[in-house]
């Protein structure tokens, strides 16, 4: 299974909210990658089953055939573990 | 001035943050200058060109304030380039929260700024990141430093 963290740059952001996510996974017990990327090549993208990315993004996203799962606070474990618990279980 | 420290919990962050890259209780009048002073200080430590503070400008500009990842704490940082001279990372808290338009995480009290060359070689960097920010614990200490050593010694 495929999981993109996106930002705009695909080196800052999206790269925190990847360790985060690959953290959350491991300890669902979920096995998958997460790549962090910009929202260009997102946007190019069509083989992600999930897109994590941040609320102010999700607009140039839509369209995608990825569902789109946005994180509001980084840090947060539970936030993050509630939402991809609920796309992926 | 404590006691040197033998063991650093953060090494990689110890490193990223170069002379003259912390700033504590920075005035700032809007999201812009806030950004604007995390560039200056990745420029006085070394660690970028002045073009690059101006590529963090336009990626807010661009991309709106979604660099403010959580409560209180934005990241800000343009794209690799080579007015990124080094990786580095710097650090601003500011002594009145500045509003960046983010719903969900305004105000700002912490700007870390970013400085990568290229999409992987700072990793180590932001796992370092990821673990440090993500403490309630260490962001406090942060927010609550007096001085830059006071931040250093948490690294």
């Amino acid at each position: 299974m495929k999981i993109i963290a996106v930002c705009g740059m695909g080196i800052g952001t999206s790269v925190l909210l990847k360790m985060n996510a690959e953290k959350v996974l491991r300890q669902l017990g979920i096995d998958a990658t997460v790549d962090a990327t910009s929202v260009a090549i997102a946007r190019e993208s069509r083989d992600a089953q999930i897109i994590l990315t941040t609320p102010d993004l999700v607009d140039q996203l839509q369209g995608l055939p990825s569902e789109i799962v946005p994180i509001e606070h980084f840090f947060d474990l539970e936030e993050i573990t509630e939402k991809l618990s609920a796309s992926l279980l | 001035m404590g006691l040197p420290r033998l063991l650093s919990s953060f090494p990689a962050l110890a490193n990223a943050f170069g002379e003259d890259s912390i700033r504590v209780g920075a005035i700032a009048l809007d999201r812009e200058h806030a950004i604007e002073m995390a560039g200056e200080l990745l420029v006085a430590s070394g660690r970028s060109t002045p073009e690059y503070t101006e590529s963090m400008l336009e990626a807010v500009a661009t991309n709106g304030p979604y660099i403010v990842i959580a409560p209180g704490i934005a990241l800000a940082h343009g794209r690799p380039s080579e007015a990124v001279l080094e990786i580095g990372l710097s650090l601003v808290t500011l002594a009145e929260p500045v509003v960046f338009g983010n719903a969900a995480n305004d105000p700002v009290r912490l700007v870390i700024g970013l400085g990568a060359i290229d999409h992987d070689s700072h990793i180590e960097i932001m796992a370092e990141l990821a673990g440090f920010l993500g403490a309630a614990d260490s962001v406090n200490s942060v927010l609550n430093a007096v001085t830059e050593v006071d931040i250093r010694l948490l690294f």
